[in-house]
């Protein structure tokens, strides 16, 4: 692996080789072929499933292009998010500022759209030109009423966690503006689900069937109106570690709500999720219900998945998403399989999150923060992997290489979360897996 | 209904774009510069730039597309991206082993004053570029033209810096593509070949973005023009420069610094762009067009005849960049279709009055626009007012066609949902028989789905 960034060596290591604690947290090197993105990034896509807000990109064009309609967030109402909106700044603007553009471009959006709210979202340069973002918004939010909300989210001011922290930032202008609603005694916020593939409604089917309130989700399926009450809730539950535990934070030290962080992926820890919150209430009929539930979702969930455990058992898989909380879910789901994690990574992961993967991972298993493609390609060879779950610029890498792929990102088709979810994952990883292309790899000649 | 929020009424814009039929430089600079063997594209600016283009591209092609970043923070855009691009560089060749790191800029670095050329400069100067390695770099902020502007300097950057003219005249054509397809280019050197013309291709992205399946992962594909084309180019007899804004300013380059003349012509889309073209090859190569050619041509016009009454009238929306629906709106003109409506996010002049030229006689009523606000929310508005009957454009036309239940081709950049545009060509004469393959394909499903049963056709 002599082949590696020098300076990459603390951010890899093999379970049961090296005892030190993985780098984290750290900025990438320049130069390398990352796989991580930006600020704005990791703002818009936090913000972007807000369907009746609207959602406006201050700078040149591409950031605008890029993120339009890319997320697979889905809305029952409204689908405003869907649009692309920017003030595509030319070089005049950037010499002479951009403020003015913005204004109009505000007045005229909420005129025509009446969006409940509005997220101004700053690109790279807008903070190097100078333009007076919060000034603008205050001016628009005074003349039409509404909420518009500076996103500052710079792309180089950080990571795309860094993004999370913004978004979150912004979220929290709206909680608590809304006094007048009287939720039931047992309600919560569902934060950090962004209801790709309508995973959103699986998990409130569930909480209903406990006999729990969902008071707003953010962002998925989110409606402003939802979010300003959202501190009338209970209780926090977060998923994804990093996107959302900020506000969580927040919303404990602002109005005594407290949190709890849980995933839905994977029959354990989705059961979990349900459990946990039927002991913070403590309430035995709601404990008895989640019990029920998980019962039956199971008995009938364990049987369907036995075939596919069957042709998956021993197979080895590598896995590279975005947060390595989900990257914990999942080792554990493809292990309900039979699979083997041997290589796991994440572009935002903190120590924490790795510490647990470490204890969760067997002997051998590689451990990777912030990685590149030719770093993938080399891991995936030296285990003999058969499956690799990650996004968008990993899904070729994976095919070059004669593997199986499950996009667990934006691009994913089918929803993962919940028991269904568990189903369709497995699925997805049984059908890639066993593909009849993977043997016409080496021609006959 | 997503598009629920279109209005009918156009109203001017000034300070908004919304659904926009462009997007910015820098991608266009990484493309090109994929085409270009044993190359690093490698993006100045912030991480997220470099990592939207690489998704981009990736969903377009379906293929791995790799590029660095110099990984801004918070520092370097208050001292300047210097430190990380001499960083970069030293990384770059120490771990990835590329022969030719393209450098291209974005809004954020250009806006904080990096000087591309003077830290490049540096770099050699420090001893960061080994020996027989090349560090090439063009300015592409996104504030300035589109992504079509930044495929176009990255070329420019690589003849400006490559090709070079040492007297001794090669019996070579050089051809610059424009930002066409792998297949599109396979298909111009197959055309060029069949011509028995000697040429250079630059870029070159077949053999680079749709490469076959092997089991093996290889960061720098077979093919791409090499170093050595490159440099020949400047030693050849003609450059035919196909699109006015994907390589004019190329061509230009190659005339003034290797005093090798051009011949300026469309992307050879449709029957009449592919006859120029086809003859400028003939001039540049001093060759005469083999009957194998006309033969082509030939089946091209048959399939025309036998089909006019299908295209006959239609009304046909387009959007996309200049030089490809220049070409496309001509060849559409040509088998008597009507491109009412046409939208480019690209500036520039001449796309008014190329316009003009294709369509004042035969479709007066056509509107067009290209620059600022002409996005796909004006496109979609233009409909609104009076219906077309097919679109023809990039992926982002599906929304106005499932509102609309218009019939829509895909053809342009980007196409996120659909493949073939890595291994068809739609330039050439065989291209343009796809081209129509695929109108006809659209109309006649949509004739067979909603005639009534009396007038269900089995022969059509």
């Amino acid at each position: 692996m002599n082949q590696f960034l020098k300076d990459r060596e603390t951010q890899i290591v093999t379970k049961g080789k090296q005892s030190a604690e993985i780098a984290c947290e750290k900025k990438s090197l320049a130069g390398s072929v990352s796989q991580r993105a930006c600020v704005f990034c990791g703002s818009r896509v936090v913000l972007y499933p807000i369907a009746d807000a609207l959602h406006v990109i201050h700078g040149p064009v591409g950031c605008a292009s890029y993120t339009w309609d890319i997320r697979g967030a889905l809305s029952s109402g409204p689908q405003l998010h869907r649009l692309s909106f920017t003030t595509d700044l030319k070089e005049k603007d950037v010499v002479f500022g951009g403020e003015k553009k913005l204004y109009h471009a505000l007045s005229e959006l909420i005129d025509k759209h009446q969006p409940k709210a509005a997220f101004v979202f700053s690109t790279c340069i807008i903070g190097v030109i100078g333009d007076d973002v919060e000034a603008v918004c205050r001016q628009v939010t005074r003349e039409k009423g509404i909420d518009v909300i500076p996103v500052m989210s710079e792309g180089f001011n950080g990571t795309k966690k860094d993004g999370y922290k913004i978004a979150c930032g912004a979220l929290s202008r709206l909680v608590g503006t809304d006094d007048s609603y009287k939720p039931s005694k047992y309600s919560i916020n569902i934060l950090g689900d962004f209801n790709l593939a309508g995973e959103l409604w699986i998990l409130a089917e569930y909480y209903k069937k406990l006999g729990v309130e969902l008071v707003s989700c953010m962002t998925g399926d989110g409606r402003v109106e939802q979010i300003r009450r959202a501190h009338k809730a209970t209780l926090n539950v977060v998923q994804c570690s990093g996107s959302m535990v900020h506000l969580a934070k927040e919303m404990e030290e602002k109005y005594g709500i407290p949190f709890m962080k849980v995933s839905y992926f994977g029959i354990e820890d989705m059961s979990d999720a349900l459990y946990e919150v039927a002991r913070f209430f403590k309430d035995e009929e709601m404990m008895q219900n989640a019990r029920e539930l998980v019962r039956e979702e199971i008995s009938q969930l364990l049987p369907a998945l036995q075939p596919y455990r069957q042709k998956l058992e021993g197979k080895k898989a590598a896995i590279y998403v975005g947060g390595a909380f989900k990257a914990i879910s999942l080792v554990k789901a493809l292990r309900l399989l039979g699979m083997k994690t041997v290589v796991v990574g994440s572009q935002t992961g903190n120590a924490d999150d790795y510490k647990l993967l470490k204890e969760l991972c067997d002997d051998g298993t590689i451990i990777v923060d912030d990685s590149n493609p030719n770093e993938l390609s080399e891991f995936v060879k030296l285990t003999g992997a058969n499956l690799f779950i990650g996004g968008v610029k990993e899904r070729p890498i994976a095919h070059k290489l004669g593997l199986g792929f499950c996009d667990h990102n934006h691009e994913r088709k089918e929803a993962l979360a919940g028991y269904v979810g568990m189903m369709n994952f497995a699925k997805e990883v049984y059908a890639s897996v066993t593909s009849p292309v993977w043997k016409f790899i080496n021609s006959p000649t | 209904m997503i598009l629920r929020h279109t209005t009918k009424e156009v109203k001017e814009r000034t300070a908004l774009t919304v659904n926009p039929a462009k997007t910015c430089q820098p991608i266009g600079a990484m493309y090109a510069a994929l085409g270009v063997h044993g190359c690093l594209p490698h993006s100045h600016g912030s991480q997220g730039c470099c990592s939207y283009h690489r998704s981009t591209l990736t969903r377009h092609y379906k293929e791995p597309v790799m590029a660095s970043t110099s990984s801004f923070t918070e520092g370097s855009s208050v001292f300047g991206g210097q430190a990380n691009l001499l960083q970069a560089i030293d990384n770059i060749f120490g771990i990835y082993d590329p022969d030719i790191i393209a450098v291209h800029s974005t809004c954020l670095s250009e806006t904080i004053g990096d000087d591309l050329g003077q830290i490049v400069g540096k770099a050699k100067d420090d001893g960061k570029i080994p020996e027989g390695k090349h560090v090439v770099q063009a300015s592409t902020p996104s504030y300035v033209g589109s992504h079509v502007t930044g495929y176009a300097n990255m070329v420019e950057a690589f003849v400006k810096y490559f090709s070079f003219n040492t007297n001794e005249k090669i019996r070579q054509v050089n051809l610059l593509s424009g930002w066409v397809e792998p297949s599109d280019m396979r298909e111009i050197k197959r055309i060029t070949e069949m011509m028995d013309i000697k040429s250079v291709l630059l870029p070159d992205t077949s053999d680079v973005l749709d490469t076959p399946m092997t089991g093996k992962y290889k960061m720098y594909p077979k093919g791409g023009t090499t170093v050595d084309e490159i440099v020949s180019m400047g030693n050849s007899m003609k450059t035919v420069a196909m699109g006015e804004w994907c390589s004019k300013k190329a061509a230009i380059m190659l005339d003034n610094k290797c005093k090798v003349p051009f011949s300026l012509t469309d992307v050879p889309i449709g029957l009449s762009a592919t006859d120029r073209f086809v003859q400028a090859l003939s001039t540049a190569g001093k060759v005469s067009i083999p009957e194998i050619i006309s033969e082509e041509r030939g089946r091209l016009i048959d399939v025309i005849t036998d089909m006019h009454q299908y295209f006959y009238g239609k009304r046909v929306a387009l959007w996309g960049d200049p030089d490809t629906l220049i070409p496309l709106v001509e060849f559409l003109v040509d088998i008597d279709m009507k491109p009412v409506y046409i939208v480019s996010g690209t500036p520039g002049k001449r796309f008014d009055k190329r316009m003009e030229e294709i369509l004042s006689e035969k479709v007066p009523e056509a509107k067009y626009k290209n620059g600022p606000q002409a996005d796909m929310f004006l496109m979609h508005q233009w409909i609104k007012e009076e219906p077309v009957d097919l679109l023809i454009g990039n992926t982002y036309g599906k929304y106005i066609s499932r509102d609309e239940g218009i019939p829509f081709v895909r053809l342009g950049f980007p196409i996120l949902d659909r493949i073939g545009h890595s291994y068809f060509p739609t330039v050439g004469y065989q291209g343009a028989i796809r081209i129509l393959e695929k109108i006809l394909g659209e109309i006649m499903d949509e004739q067979d789905a909603k005639s009534p049963e009396e007038s269900f056709e089995l022969v059509m």
